[in-house]
């Protein structure tokens, strides 16, 4: 195995006719770590986060995946090789949840014995019962639902995992939960998690580091210590609406 | 009760008519599928295909049908037999229900569903047949269902041709101005229209999406 960076973004832009979405991205994520991409809508994070998938194609630059251009090669077998969550989920609605882990699984060629166990083996990681394997996607809360969707991203077990505002669509208790489990998960695992998210707390509780992008350009990368004492503009004024939001009913009523 | 005794001492023509009818009905909406519906997938997934191709089978919705039957009939290998004329001529008319539920069922497909399956590394054929479809498919059988009434109720007219069917009783009872006869045509067939309508209605239901 290479040791240099599981993912490597080498001055990437992307263009949708007139726009451009993303300009001169370059950057490292490292094996094991969880980098989050920390911007508001429109920012081009998620743009960032399908050029991995190869779900979006650079308009110029390269990225790397385990050291290779992921533009060679089959995407296919990419893609399955990388765990994909969604804040929509976007689990299959006519399969049992067990049907929607196991799916990788089985077009990959594995055993119905080898799928079974693994199904159940993910149910109990992601702090499912067993018995939800039977259930349909609608039969579930949007917290169980989330929660299969990560069973299903960690099927086959890939080294890499991205997530697109996972927990974006929960309560707020029930992101909170989340969060703590995905990131005790995440201890354990040590997968390279590339995490999109809008919400500043999310990325300091679960980021080993913070890339910070605005309008289609990566900002700064700081680790989470180092983003709350930052100079630059643009982190400040994240940690100043954070605060904000901390102290809103302090503020009530006050411009 | 006229019609009633007269569709009894008839009973063997009326079950070979109604025999003839379903067979009309039954192979054209076969074609019909077998056409429409990889036209549907195929302007799914190319949208600039997909207004030429709507748009045709809409004009072929507006000809007249006994202008169609008519216009067929020079061509051909197709105008020696009435029955291929009709058969023609049917599918024509049932595959614009079909094409446009076909579009709108795969399109109507949650946009998260088809990019998890994307991301996560399903083929395009994979995506097509193991979720497009699968979800799609109450759409596609409704479009199916409205084929098969039009087709039962325009079968009629391919007696005008001579390709049988109950139109014949229709037509033979409107020129003995016989209005038993018409009935003994249009009731079986308006029965093979609802029982065609039950049918796919139950499949639609039993493939419906949970």
């Amino acid at each position: 195995m290479t040791t240099g960076p599981v993912i490597e973004f080498r001055a990437v832009s992307y263009r949708v006719d007139q726009t451009q979405v993303l300009s001169g991205l370059t950057l490292q994520v490292e094996q094991g770590e969880m980098l989050v991409l920390l911007g508001r809508s429109g920012s081009g994070k998620t743009t960032t986060l399908k050029l991995v998938n190869r779900l979006v194609t650079p308009t110029s630059g390269e990225v790397r995946v385990n050291g290779e251009s992921n533009a060679q090669g089959d995407v296919i077998r990419l893609r399955r090789h990388i765990g994909y969550v969604i804040q929509d989920v976007g689990l299959f609605p006519h399969f049992t949840v067990g049907k929607n882990i196991g799916l990788v699984p089985k077009i990959e060629g594995w055993s119905p014995d080898r799928i079974r166990a693994r199904v159940q083996e993910l149910l109990q990681l992601v702090g499912l019962a067993p018995e939800l394997g039977s259930r349909y996607p609608h039969q579930l809360s949007g917290g169980q639902r989330q929660r299969v969707g990560v069973a299903r991203a960690l099927a086959a077990d890939p080294e890499i995992l991205l997530m697109d505002e996972p927990f974006g669509a929960l309560d707020p208790l029930t992101r909170d939960e989340l969060q703590r489990e995905f990131f005790s998960l995440q201890q354990r695992l040590h997968k390279t998690v590339v995490f999109v998210t809008h919400d500043l707390r999310e990325a300091l509780r679960l980021g080993s580091r913070i890339a910070l992008m605005e309008a289609g350009k990566l900002v700064t990368v700081l680790g989470p210590q180092e983003f709350l004492k930052s100079a630059d503009p643009w982190a400040s004024a994240y940690v100043r609406a954070f605060g904000n939001g901390r102290d809103a009913v302090a503020n009530r009523g006050t411009s | 009760m006229n019609v009633i005794r007269f569709i009894l001492q008839n009973h063997a023509q009326v079950l070979e008519l109604t025999l003839e009818h379903l067979w009309l009905v039954a192979l054209s909406t076969a074609f019909a599928i077998f056409i429409g519906v990889p036209l549907g997938i195929l302007i799914a997934q190319r949208p600039k295909l997909n207004k030429p191709v709507l748009a045709s089978a809409n004009i072929i919705q507006t000809i007249p049908s006994l202008a169609l039957f008519g216009f067929l009939l020079p061509v051909p290998w197709l105008g020696e037999r009435s029955d291929r004329l009709a058969i023609l001529a049917l599918t024509l008319y049932a595959l614009l229900p079909i094409i446009r539920n076909t579009f709108t069922g795969i399109r109507g497909v949650d946009a998260a569903v088809v990019e998890a399956g994307r991301g996560m590394g399903l083929t395009e054929s994979q995506l097509l047949f193991q979720v497009e479809l699968p979800l799609a498919m109450s759409v596609i059988l409704s479009g199916v269902r409205v084929a098969v009434v039009i087709s039962v109720g325009l079968a009629t007219i391919a007696a005008a041709i001579g390709a049988g069917g109950l139109g014949e009783f229709i037509f033979r009872g409107l020129a003995m101005v016989d209005d038993r006869v018409i009935l003994a045509g249009a009731i079986p067939a308006a029965i093979l229209a609802l029982l065609a309508d039950l049918g796919v209605g139950w499949l639609e239901r039993r493939l419906r999406p949970q």
